[in-house]
């Protein structure tokens, strides 16, 4: 709870930083904001479970975990906004604080123990995703994906409002666990049809945030669109978050109706892994590549959920979560610095790196080898935790399935790795990227985060007991 | 501990060589290679002192390691060596600062990532070759081809990109397999409500039905078999032995190859013997055409190094049958083959790159007349190229005479066809030699160099091997007979 209260206080302490001259002192502000943040949230960690707002929140080991996740992806992504700092982006205390806000609707997302507060929490986030979509305000993609996302991520929320009408009509409540209780109640026997209908409303919506087939179609344009440096936290918060939402309710508001949501849960897994990785492959834009490579990590967390354990799913979506972010924030970070000075986001964009910045080409190769799910890294051990968990419940063919398609993705995450080392750089293309010690400094951590997460995983791999 | 420091040792190794430029990376490099190679012949001769009659797993105890990696997951960090293993890490301690050794003369363009890969990738194989844990043991499965794939693709000659891309795709869908069924096995170990493990004895306790393992069988071996390569998953093979620079082919076929004939002896025949003995006949049969396949195409060659890499093709497919004759004499004879390919093909690669690097070229045509200037190059290439050959009193000869022996007492007839492995070397073999060595002088090699220092340095050693192995075999399969033993115990077949 101390967390939501800082961010929010300190995110609007932040827009008064926009009052003065210098842009300079916003981006430390916003880090040590976060850094903040990160350390008080630990103090609730292994603690009993606190409730707040008549039980419509509850912070726990649950939701500290995740927050945690949140908030380390946002502190270790914000340095790479430099640019927008050098530039004077006049907006840019705006931008900062609603990042710092967005964070209070995800960690409502983690934390809820009610509906409406899931509701809330979504929103949150949601609204200030729509807003920095459009930031790059004369860039006509920008604007576009602004539009897209925000009228389809409205009809969503619609949906998914619709969703939990249905289920409070069905059970009587909005609380998770008298959700539960309800559906198992003989007296709601006759209004089954009622209930399956909102839950399956409310995946939907919730299957549009986290970009799941078929409701990914809006993704790889607004990723395109919006700029790069919010692309990252998109693809990383908003899924980390909506992952730890909807696994908290399947888990405790709609165990009792596995039967019902298993097998819906199972055709969009399979659905989204394979639009996921069979369209990547099809990508000329490394940005692309990457929006359609979150869709088809949507596909793998999802075989958490279609295990449904409370132990071992858990622990495999926060293990995945943080390996996928981790990754992700070093892939996007590089895709920006190259972008920034070479303006291109294809693959030839990329052509010999490794000789110009050969930390930037290692990062992002380590990051894509950990994408790829290779040993060594985390995305190995992600994918080993969750696939574990599925066969555990003996859905041997959803993993043969995942493991197909996984080999596939192998396909194009060489390809930037090819790029970088392979590839003899064009000549407007031979200068060295200009990257800062501070981001180095960074780079070096994610790349070091993703080796220890691939190295010693049973560091990270037991949060939930 | 040992095991830990051989384990661990190269990727140190490898990090410290990132401060290093040039010259000075390489000569850090081979020293690296050197201490560890010492290292593993001290665990040898420990090995062999503390060896008492009947008594062959107390020598090896002390090798262990055991610790929790992912506790909670029963997964732990095991590591050990028996005879098998250290056969194989003293083939791989041996030949790295050999194959270091043969690169100085290259001058490779950021010599310090080139040299840290190296010993990035001997940390990955030793790995492979100790691993006590199926987890570990994939782990340095897949570690061994990250470093192989830059070193190939980044050093490579021109085609290396799209044939570098295919070795990865490859190997790395043929381990996803093994992943698979590792996990199930895993599964399997705490199906009775007992406690799940990935080790090595655990995988060897389970009672599989003879369905399960007939598909669990397929699935581990087509990633043993892409490696080796095995007719028909060796499309890869010839063109990335190829395109890669030297010390990467040397790599490649010298010690990689091992690491899928090491698997099916340790992880695939004891741990499904039923789905062995059931698909055992398809994939000798397999082997048998890689045997004859591989020769035919080696005759056609034009190119030394593509011949090499055909003839290695087809040496691998005897190796693969004698494997699969659940035989004493096969069994054994592969791991004699293993380390005398190993040392053959090895020097036969770098007496190509030798020829290349004076003459310019590769193509058998353009060459001719060797011997006249090069009394020590001739006289090492007609060794190694003997042993090859299995020449009796050669390391090939003990190999080849084992492996058929084998495959003949499993089939006749396969050991027949097996046989004309023999004669099919000795053709492409000697008319290699007598078209690049013998005959009339062309432009490009009358004015050749015999071999320097250095070069000389990297083949006796070799010269030696092949003399060793061919005269004392014993020393080598008495080091290795109660592991193999134990691996035929294991199936019932002992």
């Amino acid at each position: 709870m101390t967390s939501i209260i800082l961010l929010s206080v300190l995110g609007i302490v932040n827009l008064f930083f926009g009052f003065l001259k210098s842009n300079k002192i916003l981006l430390p502000a916003a880090m040590v904001i976060l850094a903040l943040v990160f350390g008080v949230n630990l103090i609730d960690w292994n603690t009993d479970a606190q409730s707040y707002f008549n039980n419509m929140l509850t912070i726990d080991s649950y939701s500290v975990a995740f927050t945690g996740i949140v908030v380390l992806t946002t502190l270790l992504l914000i340095p790479f906004s430099q640019k927008y700092v050098r530039e004077g982006q006049e907006n840019l205390a705006e931008y900062y604080s609603l990042l710092l806000f967005s964070l209070v609707g995800a960690i409502m997302m983690v934390s809820y123990n009610n509906l409406l507060m899931l509701f809330v929490g979504i929103e949150i986030l949601s609204v200030s995703m729509y807003v920095v979509a459009g930031s790059d305000k004369r860039n006509v993609r920008s604007n576009e994906a602004a539009l897209k996302y925000f009228l389809m991520g409205s009809f969503a929320t619609g949906i998914l409002l619709f969703g939990i009408a249905l289920v409070y009509g069905a059970t009587g409540t909005f609380q998770l666990t008298d959700i539960n209780a309800g559906i198992v109640n003989p007296a709601n026997a006759s209004l089954q049809p009622m209930l399956y209908l909102g839950m399956l409303l409310m995946f939907i919506g919730i299957s549009f945030k986290v970009s799941a087939a078929p409701f990914h179609y809006w993704t790889p344009d607004v990723y395109e669109g919006t700029p790069t440096f919010f692309t990252a936290f998109m693809s990383t918060v908003v899924k980390t978050a909506g992952f730890a939402a909807f696994f908290k309710l399947l888990i405790a508001a709609f165990n009792a109706a596995q039967g019902f949501w298993v097998p819906t849960i199972m055709a969009i897994t399979v659905l989204t892994l394979l639009i996921g990785n069979v369209g990547a492959v099809a990508q000329n834009s490394v940005k692309r590549m990457l929006a359609y490579s979150s869709i088809s990590h949507a596909g793998y967390l999802f075989i958490a959920l279609v295990a449904v354990n409370a132990k071992l799913s858990a622990n495999a979506i926060f293990f995945y979560s943080l390996a996928y972010s981790v990754a992700t924030v070093a892939s996007f970070a590089v895709l920006k610095l190259v972008s920034d000075q070479r303006q291109r986001e294809d693959y030839a964009g990329f052509n010999g790196l490794a000789k110009t910045n050969p930390l930037l080409a290692f990062v992002m190769t380590v990051a894509m080898l950990s994408l790829a799910g290779i040993p060594l890294t985390g995305g190995f051990f992600g994918k080993f935790f969750t696939f574990g968990a599925a066969i555990d419940r003996g859905y041997i063919g959803l993993v043969v399935f995942a493991v197909i398609m996984s080999m596939v993705s192998i396909y194009y995450y060489l390809r930037p790795i090819i790029a970088m080392y392979m590839q003899p750089a064009e000549d407007e293309t031979a200068e060295p990227i200009a990257v800062s010690g501070f981001q180095s400094a960074v780079l070096v951590l994610l790349a070091l985060l993703t080796v220890v997460l691939g190295v010693l995983p049973g560091l990270f791999s037991e949060v939930f007991k | 501990m040992l095991t830990a420091f051989l384990l661990f040792f190269p990727v140190a190794a490898a990090l410290l060589l990132h401060f290093a430029k040039g010259n000075a990376a390489r000569v850090m490099a081979l020293g690296a290679a050197l201490v560890e190679f010492a290292v593993a012949v001290f665990a040898a001769i420990t090995a062999a002192s503390g060896m008492t009659p009947g008594n062959s797993e107390a020598a090896y105890s002390s090798f262990a390691v055991n610790i929790p990696w992912i506790a909670s997951a029963g997964i732990n960090f095991h590591i050990g060596m028996d005879g098998l293993s250290l056969l194989l890490v003293l083939l791989t301690t041996f030949l790295v600062p050999l194959i270091i050794l043969a690169s100085f003369r290259h001058d490779y363009p950021n010599a310090s990532a080139f040299y840290a890969l190296i010993l990035f990738m001997q940390t990955g194989l030793i790995g492979v070759f100790v691993s006590l844990d199926a987890f570990l043991f994939y782990f340095f499965w897949e570690v061994a081809l990250i470093p192989i794939y830059f070193l190939a693709g980044v050093w490579g000659s021109e085609r290396r990109i799209a044939v570098t891309f295919k070795f990865f795709l490859y190997t790395i869908i043929g381990s996803l397999f093994m992943l698979a069924a590792f996990v199930y096995l895993y599964f399997q170990t705490g199906a009775n409500g007992g406690v799940r493990s990935s080790d090595i004895a655990a995988f060897y306790n389970l009672t599989l039905s003879a369905g399960e393992q007939a598909w669990l069988f397929w699935l581990i071996f087509i990633a043993f078999a892409v490696k080796m390569p095995i007719f028909p998953f060796h499309t890869w093979q010839p063109d990335t032995y190829t395109e890669s620079p030297v010390p990467a082919t040397m790599l490649l076929s010298g010690i990689m190859l091992k690491m899928g004939i090491y698997g099916t002896l340790r992880w695939l025949l004891p741990v499904v013997p039923l789905g062995t003995s059931q698909w055992g006949k398809l994939v000798m049969i397999l082997a048998v055409i890689g045997i004859i396949y591989g020769a035919i195409i080696a005759i056609r060659q034009q190119d030394m190094k593509r011949l090499i890499a055909y003839s290695s093709l087809s040496h691998v497919g005897l190796m693969a049958a004698g494997v699969f004759s659940l035989n004493m004499m096969g069994l054994q004879g592969a791991v004699i083959q293993m380390l005398a390919h190993g040392v053959n093909v090895v020097g036969m690669f770098f007496i190509g790159d030798i020829i290349q690097r004076r003459t310019g070229t590769r193509q058998i045509a353009e060459l001719g007349g060797l011997t006249k200037h090069t009394p020590l190059l001739s006289v090492s290439f007609l060794v190694l190229l003997l042993g090859t050959v299995a020449l009796p009193l050669t390391n090939g000869f003990v190999g080849e005479f084992l492996l058929l022996a084998g495959v003949y007492k499993y089939n006749m007839w396969l050991g027949a066809v097996a046989g004309v492995t023999i004669i099919l070397a000795a053709v492409y073999l000697l008319r290699m030699f007598q078209r690049v060595m013998l005959g009339p002088e062309t432009s490009l090699t009358s004015t050749i160099q015999d071999l320097t220092g250095s070069e000389l340095a990297v083949l006796v050693p070799l010269i030696v091997l092949v003399f060793w192995i061919g005269l004392f075999p014993n020393t080598f399969l008495q080091i290795s007979e109660p592991a193999v033993l134990q691996i035929l115990t294991l199936m019932g077949k002992q």
